[in-house]
């Protein structure tokens, strides 16, 4: 049997898509964590941290209620045009962007917090702007934050498999990732196949937390 | 620290007291077959004085389960081929197979009137999913699959199937709406609490018959509790409950 590749860019394409929505949603919200006095904040804060305790059984069994036909995510993606949201790619990412958020809004919103209130001062002293100050100076003062958020929001999807087999439907192409492709095979008694996949999961965990550490302690070096 | 040692020894001679009593079964059901033996255990009980623990999944995974040393004592499968698998490695006692229930499947929406005739609703494909359970891995997926082949369908209907990892997933993508029909296991619409929705029954000719084999493990062999479920299995108290859930039973039991 030929090697399928399909699984592997399907997970690839999934993960890329997810990390960069989730950089565009969380940069905002870590920022506003990270610098906001209302007193709910936390609150905010704690429903961004859920999917790291709670069990991706009930982000995919919820999501496949809210975003079914009977849904209210559902009704909105129909009243849009978009039909229903499982068993397709984009329905995918939802799930995703959910699953990998904490991953990464909170390194960022880390990174905004570490450095606190004195550089935006001096900034504004200099007379920058709110948008000056946030894109000059808080942006690439947070740049250890983006990195290990991007790079744990990536490798955290590429590892999802709980609420894509609930929501994916397991169509090759769209929503077969290696996760669901794995358990396919190791079901089926197929056991080289998953094996191929597997092993490949392995050498890229490591590589990819491995890269981390080894960024992590440069930009460390470089900061001090 | 000493407390602290203390402490640990009470917890580990705690956990590791036995959590049951023997003259219990453990049994390991597939998850088509889940809701029948629910059904079963209180008749089970009354009849015997026995008890059961029941483990139900896929029926791939309890296999996978009873080659790396799960301590299940009968097997309640979904297919032939794992029981035969199992008695194959050792695993279980020869000679003790049967076909306990033959499957049917069905085409179910959880919308009511939606069709009468299945293969018209079928061919008209006015719909964007079909919820199958996954070919490779479970018989009523693979019924399903044969079913749409026979059918001419299968080609046609690529690009809306979706499959579930189990006939339980695939009831469930049916069940939620995500599906708007799902070719699933009649079991499963005949146990179902909600709407009754709407069915047709496949004509068991359609596909290859769904044969699911019960088998007598060797961690069972000592078991009197476990002879005495293969054998209420085969009476007509267990029957009664079997047929009522849509399983075919015309030709009564098949020895293997």
């Amino acid at each position: 049997m030929p090697f399928d590749w399909q699984p592997v860019w399907l997970t690839l394409k999934l993960a890329t898509v997810t990390t960069l929505v989730l950089l565009l949603l969380g940069t905002p919200l870590a920022w506003w964590l990270a610098r906001s006095r209302a007193w709910w904040k936390e609150a905010v804060g704690s429903l961004v941290a859920l999917p790291l305790v709670l069990p991706p059984t009930v982000l995919g069994f919820y999501l496949l209620l809210l975003l079914g036909p009977e849904g209210p995510g559902g009704r909105l993606s129909q009243a849009l045009g978009l039909g229903t949201l499982p068993f397709t790619f984009a329905g995918l990412v939802v799930g995703s962007v959910v699953y990998s958020l904490p991953f990464v809004v909170q390194p960022i919103r880390n990174a905004f917090e570490a450095m606190g209130e004195r550089p935006l001062e001096v900034a504004a002293t200099l007379r920058a702007g709110p948008l000056d100050r946030f894109l000059g100076v808080a942006l690439p003062l947070a740049r250890p934050g983006f990195l290990t958020g991007a790079v744990l929001g990536f490798a955290h999807t590429v590892g999802e498999f709980g609420v894509v087999l609930m929501i994916g439907g397991n169509i090759p192409g769209e929503t077969k990732v290696l996760s669901v492709a794995i358990y396919d095979h190791v079901e089926a008694l197929e056991w080289p196949q998953a094996h191929w996949y597997a092993g490949g999961m392995v050498l890229f965990s490591f590589a990819v937390v491995l890269a981390m550490y080894l960024l992590e302690r440069r930009l460390r070096r470089v900061g001090s | 620290m000493r407390r602290l040692s203390r402490l640990l020894v009470a917890l580990i001679s705690l956990l590791s007291a036995p959590l049951v009593d023997a003259g219990v079964l453990r049994l390991a059901v597939a998850s088509n077959f889940t809701d029948v033996v629910r059904e079963l255990v209180p008749l089970f009980v009354k009849e015997t004085g026995h008890n059961l623990l029941i483990s139900s999944g896929s029926s791939g995974k309890l296999y996978s389960q009873i080659e790396n040393g799960a301590p299940f004592e009968v097997l309640l499968s979904a297919d032939t081929r794992i029981p035969a698998k199992v008695e194959a490695s050792g695993l279980a006692v020869a000679g003790s197979r049967f076909v306990y229930a033959k499957g049917r499947l069905a085409l179910w929406s959880a919308k009511p009137g939606l069709f009468g005739d299945g293969k018209a609703y079928l061919r008209a494909a006015a719909f964007n999913h079909l919820a199958i359970a996954n070919p490779k891995t479970a018989p009523y997926g693979l019924a399903a699959q044969q079913t749409l082949e026979r059918l001419g369908f299968w080609q046609p209907l690529q690009g809306k199937l979706v499959q579930g990892e189990s006939i339980a997933q695939a009831f469930q993508f049916a069940a939620t709406g995500n599906a708007e029909a799902g070719l699933i296991a009649l079991s499963q619409v005949r146990a179902w609490k909600g709407t009754p929705g709407s069915v047709w029954e496949v004509p068991a000719e359609f596909h290859a018959p769904i044969e699911q084999a019960a088998v007598l493990l060797k961690k069972g062999e000592a078991n009197p509790a476990a002879a005495a479920f293969l054998q209420f299995l085969k009476g007509e108290t267990a029957r009664q409950v079997i047929r009522a859930y849509g399983y075919d039973d015309s030709r009564g039991i098949d020895a293997l």
